[in-house]
């Protein structure tokens, strides 16, 4: 008997009590029930109130929230990459070309083939998200082409993220979940990488990005934004 | 300390020792206060934190109701998504798994996640007995590695480390293991993480093989989920060509949407956050992106046996938080290694004698290391009530009973060492059937209080060596009910006898005499 089956039988055999008809297939009796009784969202809030919140749960944990909308971006871009002394900075495949218009420093593409050492010479990155969730602070990347692979906002010490607001901004966890796939590898990220085990004091940067920086990029005027709109589309994240 | 749990000395033992070092329960008494104020602050802004708690519960119960079901959907899934699933039966054949798999990639270093279940069997030497080196990569999991030392904490393994004991084994220890520390380094904890980062970096860069637990399973999508904070978790989930990650069974759950429960109850349960910095999810292997070759290893090591066991199986449900211990104030005092496991603290009282068996002097005094205050139950996410556990395992080490040892039902003998115990219960027992007897005791006992020792001798001396002895009321209750309010039953039965015109609250010789001893009383019998 392979351990695998042995698994399985011990586990039968534990569960002798469990009425046979119990649980998934089970024909009438469910088991104990699950009452999702718990909110979808905690409190009522405009798309304006939830986007604010967000900024102030990224700031709680010390990522630096900047607003600006799509005339704006490319400037806003160069000015934190400069202001940082960055040479160089990683892009996703499918990032809005104009995000970097405003930058002269060194774009570097995310390759499979690229290793971790090179990637660990590259001062910045910038990406996109797929969903940014309010009441935790938290930013969702499911590796699509503005975000590129996991590895990328991980190994540079800076990491500029762009949120589309408010259509990319949720409430909380329950209305998050269903907005990505769970066949894509995922990263939630909630401020910049932290520890507290020394003494419980609270230090950022330990492995991940000692910064996160954090634009909340609002829509456009009318023209733009319907152009803006159709890139998403086409982009495949939803 | 040496770096194995082995030859663990039973928890009285470990923790009268813990007791006396002021400098643990300093770092102890720091570290569990804070960590539970912060807690119950991140706790409060749910207002639906009782829901979400009982949904948590119902989630696993359902789960571990049909584990077979659910363990085989995820098999399937994570197979169909490019990953290879093994099951282990115990820790040895996880570790000759996880071993065997390093070695068909012709590696000789691992970096590993801070993982409870590879603690649990001993991975790490295992593999070192294989000749191959595995590097923690977890702050504390680091500090705790380079000090040969073991974690006292769930979630903060150093916490019975100060700063400058850190600092001490950094400048010790890194430069045998690599990178070493630098030059006159100071002991802010800042500057410390930095050690940590600049040599844990040589590793991630470097590292062909990764190994990992995980916080939950997905059965309807094969998706593992890992939750931390510092970063090293992705590191290693994400910089490697090979994954292996060694997950109890229990950590499975049915669907994606379950996740919605969990990634609130957890991160605000532990590190008392809104989220942990970082969570990562992943589902089989992704084209260009992270580890090409994912094994996921099954472990059982005793927890088919837990499962059998209809009280006890509800340890199963736990998600690891660490909030029980943050509130005990058993834990507290006497520290994460007198538990001898991995899992310290209420949680540890009743998972490891449940996963080993009541098998040894440290199994059978685990669930006496507590004062059964419940603290533990109220915060736990998942509502596990250990107090009942505990008392449950108390009573199969004192009188025996059915249990289930490596998948074979049996009966376990008494504990040796409780035999006074059980003769003194079944002489309470007789007393209690002879009320004349009973009576007639009471008033020797009352004359002769003032000859009365304050350790016991005999059978009894274990009980008193950490307790005081509670004085015995110059009357008995029974004395004092005849004669202030006494007709002719004298046996208490009356409805109003626990109203607050009752006896025993204000006049108080029904009681025993001073605070301490009646709190004592108190927290010994609840």
């Amino acid at each position: 008997m392979s351990s695998r089956d042995m698994m399985l039988a011990r586990v039968r055999q534990a569960l002798a009590d469990v009425p046979a008809g119990e649980g998934p297939g089970g024909e009438g009796r469910d088991g104990p029930p699950v009452a999702r009784g718990y909110q979808r969202v905690h409190g009522a809030r405009t798309r304006a109130q939830t986007v604010d919140l967000l900024a102030e749960h990224l700031a709680d944990y010390r990522a630096i929230v900047h607003r600006t909308d799509a005339e704006g971006l490319p400037g806003l871009i160069g000015r934190l990459l400069a202001e940082r002394g960055a040479r160089s900075v990683l892009v996703p495949p499918g990032l809005d070309v104009s995000w970097t218009a405003g930058t002269d420093v060194t774009l570097v593409e995310d390759r499979a083939s690229s290793t971790a050492r090179e990637l660990d010479l590259v001062d910045s990155v910038l990406t996109g998200c797929a969903v940014a969730i309010a009441e935790t602070g938290t930013l969702i990347l499911d590796a699509g082409p503005d975000q590129g692979r996991r590895r990328i906002t991980l190994v540079p010490d800076h990491h500029l993220c762009v949120v589309r607001v408010p259509e990319q901004v949720v409430g909380s966890v329950p209305e998050a979940l269903p907005r990505v796939a769970p066949d894509r590898p995922l990263t939630w990220i909630s401020g910049p990488s932290a520890t507290s085990d020394i003494e419980l004091d609270r230090v950022e940067g330990v492995h991940g990005p000692r910064t996160l920086e954090v634009i909340l990029l609002s829509a456009a005027p009318e023209t733009d934004r319907a152009g803006s709109r159709e890139h998403w589309a086409g982009s495949g994240e939803y | 300390m040496s770096g194995t749990y082995l030859g663990m000395p039973a928890f009285p033992r470990a923790a009268a020792t813990a007791t006396r070092d002021t400098r643990l329960r300093a770092n102890l008494t720091h570290a569990t206060h804070t960590i539970r104020d912060k807690r119950a602050k991140a706790v409060a802004e749910l207002d639906d934190w009782a829901q979400l708690r009982a949904a948590g519960a119902a989630v696993k119960d359902r789960t571990l109701r049909r584990l077979d079901h659910y363990l085989e959907q995820l098999e399937a899934a994570v197979t169909a998504a490019g990953g290879q699933v093994h099951w282990a039966l115990d820790a040895d054949e996880a570790n000759r798994i996880v071993t065997r798999l390093v070695r068909e990639t012709g590696e000789s270093e691992v970096v590993k996640v801070k993982s409870m279940a590879t603690q649990e069997i001993g991975l790490n030497e295992a593999l070192a007995g294989a000749g191959i080196r595995a590097y923690e990569t977890d702050l504390a999991e680091l500090i705790v590695q380079l000090g040969h030392d073991l974690p006292s904490h769930i979630l903060v393994p150093a916490i019975h480390r100060n700063r400058s004991e850190i600092r001490d084994i950094f400048r010790r220890e890194m430069a045998s293991w690599g990178r070493p520390a630098p030059e006159g380094l100071g002991d802010s904890p800042a500057e410390l993480a930095e050690a940590a980062r600049l040599h844990l970096r040589e590793k991630f860069l470097s590292a062909k093989v990764g190994i990992s637990g995980a916080n939950f399973m997905v059965a309807e999508t094969g998706t593992l989920v890992v939750v931390e904070s510092e970063g090293n978790g992705r590191m290693c989930l994400t910089l490697p060509e090979t994954l292996i990650s060694v997950v109890g069974i229990e950590k499975v759950v049915p669907s994606w949407q379950d996740l919605e429960i969990f990634l609130q109850l957890l991160p605000r349960s532990s590190t008392a956050e809104r989220m942990n910095p970082y969570t990562s999810t992943w589902t089989g292997t992704t084209d260009g992106d992270g580890p090409q070759t994912f094994h996921l290893v099954l472990l059982d090591n005793g927890r088919t046996d837990t499962l059998a066991d209809t009280v006890g199986r509800q340890a199963l449900r736990c998600i690891r938080c660490s909030a029980c211990l943050n509130v005990c104030p058993v834990y507290e005092r006497a520290g994460g290694h007198a538990y001898g496991s991995p899992y310290p603290g209420p949680i540890g009282a009743i998972l490891t004698p449940q996963l080993r068996g009541l098998a040894g002097p440290l199994e059978e005094s685990l669930p006496y290391a507590s004062s059964l205050c419940g603290a533990c139950y109220e915060v736990c996410p998942v509502a596990i009530d250990i107090p009942e556990v505990l008392v449950h395992l108390r009573e199969r080490v004192v009188q025996g009973g059915p249990v289930t040892l490596g998948g074979t039902r049996t009966v376990l003998q008494p504990a040796k060492g409780h035999a006074a115990e059980r003769a003194a219960m079944r002489a309470v027992g007789w007393a209690f059937d002879h009320p004349g007897a009973l009576r007639a005791g009471m008033r020797l006992a009352a004359r002769t209080r003032r000859l009365h020792p304050r350790r016991l001798p005999g059978p009894g001396r274990a009980w008193s060596r950490t307790r005081d002895v509670p004085e015995v009321p110059a009357e008995s209750f029974r004395d004092w009910w005849q004669r202030t309010r006494g007709t002719s039953s004298g046996r208490g039965t009356s409805s109003e006898s626990g109203t607050s015109s009752g006896p025993g609250t204000s006049s108080g010789p029904g009681t025993t005499s001073g605070p301490d001893t009646s709190s004592e009383r108190r927290g010994d019998v609840k």
